[in-house]
C-alpha cells in the first residue's frame, strides 16, 4: 500500500524553448489538502494538467496510488480519471446543458447511471453546495460567478472522487463569496475524505483550505511545509509572496515607466 | 532579394504540408473512433437535427432559386437554336449532378461548419474540453464523432430535398413563365433522369458532409487563444471546407463520368 496518494518525481515540462516545470518533486498523502501557491505564469496550472494527463510531461514520474500514469493507455487513463474531480478556474460548465445536466454529466455519460437517478444525485450535490433544486433547471449563463463556481464544485464532487483539484477556486469572487467557496471546499473534501490539491495566489483561501503548502517559482517548488509554518518559513520567496511586497527575490517582468 | 523570397516560399510550403499532415491525422483518428463504441446516440441525433432539419430553409431557398434561374438562363441560350425542349433535361441533370450537392454543401459549410468551429473553439478556450476529460469522457468521441456521423448521413437527404425543390423551381419557371406544357415538362424531366445522376450527387453529398464537419471540428478543436482564436477558427473552417468541396467535386465527377 503506497504511503502517498499522489507522488511526483523530477517532472519537467517545456513548451518550445520555455521551460515551465523544471523538476517537480511532490508527495501528497491520502486525505491531505495540499495548496500550491505562486505568482501568475509560474506553472501552477501546467502542474495540475500534467497530473491529470491533460498535458504530457517531458520527463519525470507521476504516480497515483503507486501506479505510474505518464504512459497509460487511453483505457487505463479513463480508469484513473475516475478517481479525479476538478474545479476549473472559470468553472468550465457546459453552456449547452442545464445546471442539473452539468452536475449529472459524469454519472450519466461515464458511469452509465440512469438519468432519473443521476438527476436525484445532481439535486443532492447542488444542495450540498447550498443551491436549491430550482437552480438545476437554469443554464450556466443565467447564474452569477459565485453560483457558477458552486455548480462547478457540485459537478466536481458528483462522482465522489478520491482526489479533487481546485484551480484558483476564489479568483474573480468578492471576499465574502470567496470565503463561502472556501468553506464549501473544506466541507466537501472532509465529507468525502478526499485528497486535494489546490492552486491559488489568494493567501486567505490557501490558509483556510490547506493542510500543507508548496511555493512554486519559475517551475520549481522552492519551499514546502505545513500551513502552520508558512509565516516562519525563512524562505525569502515565500515571505515576499505572502506579504505581497514588490521588492524581493521575485522579479516581475514589467518595463520601467 | 531572391533568397528571402525562397525562404518565404519554403516556409509556406512546409506550413502547408504540416497542415495537411495534421488534418489527415485528425481525420484518421476521427474515423477510427467512429467505428468503435461507445456512440453517443443523443449527440448524433442532436447533430442530425442541427445539420439537416435547421438547414432545410436555407438549402431549400438556394435550390428553388437556382432551379428557376437555370430554367431561365437555359431558355435564353437554347432558344437561339430552337432547342427549348432540352431545358427540363439541363435543369434536372445540372441540379442532381452538380448544383444540388455543391450549393447545398457550400450553404451548410457556411451555416453549420462555422457554428461547429465556434462552439468547439469556445469549449476549447473555456476549458470545457478539458472538463470532459476529467469527467472520464473522451472529447473526441463526444464532440467530433457525432458531428462526423451526422454530416455523412444527413447531407445526402438534404441534397435529395434540394434536388426536388430545384427541379420544382425549374418546373415553375418553365410552365408558368416560359409556357411549357406541364405534362411534357415533367415527362421530359423524368425521361432524361438517370439513376447515376442522382446517385453521384448523393455520394458527393456524403463526402461533402464529411469534409464540412471535419473542417468545423478540426479548426474548433485546435483553436488557441481567446475570442480572436475562435473567430479565426470559424473563418478557416468555412474557407477550407468550401475549397475542399470544390476540389473533391471535380475528382468525384471525374470518377463517375470521365470517359
Amino acid at each position: 500500500m503506497p504511503s502517498s496518494k499522489i507522488s511526483l518525481h523530477g517532472v519537467t515540462k517545456s513548451f518550445g524553448p520555455k521551460k515551465v516545470l523544471q523538476g517537480i518533486d511532490l508527495e501528497v498523502a491520502p486525505g491531505e489538502s495540499m495548496v500550491v501557491i505562486g505568482g501568475s505564469g509560474t506553472g501552477k496550472s501546467v502542474l495540475l494538467k500534467c497530473i491529470l494527463g491533460l498535458l504530457e510531461p517531458n520527463t519525470g514520474s507521476i504516480r497515483i496510488d503507486g501506479e505510474e500514469t505518464t504512459d497509460l493507455t487511453r483505457h487505463d487513463r479513463a480508469r484513473v480519471m475516475r478517481k479525479f474531480g476538478m474545479l476549473f478556474q472559470g468553472g468550465a460548465l457546459f453552456d449547452s446543458l442545464r445546471v442539473w445536466e452539468n452536475v449529472a454529466f459524469g454519472p450519466i455519460q461515464s458511469d452509465g447511471m440512469p438519468v432519473e437517478q443521476a438527476r436525484q444525485v445532481a439535486t443532492a450535490k447542488l444542495g450540498a453546495v447550498g443551491l436549491g433544486p430550482e437552480i438545476g433547471e437554469l443554464f450556466p449563463s443565467e447564474l452569477s460567478g459565485g453560483m457558477q463556481k458552486r455548480v462547478a464544485l457540485a459537478r466536481a464532487i458528483a462522482r465522489e472522487p478520491e482526489i479533487i483539484f481546485f484551480d484558483e477556486p476564489t479568483t474573480g469572487l468578492d471576499p465574502i463569496m470567496a470565503d463561502v467557496i472556501n468553506d464549501l471546499i473544506v466541507k466537501c473534501v472532509s465529507d468525502l475524505g478526499a485528497t486535494a490539491i489546490s492552486i491559488t495566489h489568494d493567501m486567505a483561501s490557501a490558509r483556510k483550505i490547506g493542510h500543507r503548502v508548496g511555493m512554486l517559482h519559475e517551475g520549481r517548488l522552492v519551499w514546502q511545509g505545513p500551513m502552520a509554518d508558512i509565516d516562519r518559513s525563512g524562505n525569502p520567496y515565500v515571505d515576499q509572496f505572502i506579504h505581497g511586497h514588490a521588492e524581493g527575490p521575485i522579479r516581475m517582468q514589467v518595463r520601467k515607466l | 532579394m531572391s533568397i528571402p523570397l525562397l525562404t518565404l516560399l519554403g516556409r509556406m510550403t512546409l506550413a502547408f504540408l504540416e497542415a495537411i499532415g495534421a488534418v489527415s491525422a485528425f481525420a484518421f483518428h476521427a474515423v477510427r473512433q467512429a467505428v468503435q463504441p461507445p456512440w453517443y446516440r443523443r449527440q448524433i441525433l442532436r447533430q442530425i437535427m442541427e445539420i439537416g432539419y435547421y438547414s432545410l430553409p436555407v438549402v431549400g431557398l438556394t435550390a428553388i432559386f437556382t432551379g428557376m434561374v437555370l430554367a431561365l438562363q437555359s431558355y435564353t441560350g437554347f432558344a437561339r437554336f430552337s432547342a427549348e425542349s432540352a431545358i427540363p433535361n439541363v435543369v434536372v441533370v445540372s441540379l442532381t449532378r452538380e448544383l444540388g450537392p455543391v450549393l447545398a454543401g457550400l450553404m451548410v459549410a457556411g451555416r453549420v461548419g462555422a457554428a461547429m468551429a465556434a462552439e468547439i473553439g469556445t469549449m476549447r478556450v473555456t476549458e470545457q474540453i478539458d472538463a470532459l476529460t476529467t469527467l472520464s469522457t473522451d472529447p473526441f468521441k463526444y464532440l467530433v464523432v457525432p458531428r462526423l456521423i451526422a454530416g455523412i448521413v444527413t447531407l445526402p437527404f438534404l441534397v435529395l430535398v434540394a434536388d426536388i425543390i430545384g427541379i420544382l423551381g425549374g418546373y415553375l419557371v418553365g410552365v408558368y413563365k416560359l409556357d411549357f406544357n406541364d405534362t411534357a415538362y415533367l415527362r421530359n424531366t423524368l425521361d432524361f433522369l438517370q439513376f447515376q445522376d442522382v446517385f453521384s450527387g448523393l455520394v458527393k453529398a456524403s463526402v461533402f458532409g464529411f469534409l464540412i464537419t471535419l473542417m468545423g471540428c478540426y479548426h474548433g478543436y485546435t483553436s488557441k487563444g481567446g475570442a480572436q482564436g475562435v473567430g479565426m477558427a470559424t473563418t478557416n473552417a468555412v474557407v477550407s471546407a468550401s475549397i475542399l468541396i470544390l476540389t473533391f467535386n471535380y475528382f468525384i465527377t471525374e470518377a463517375f463520368f470521365a470517359r
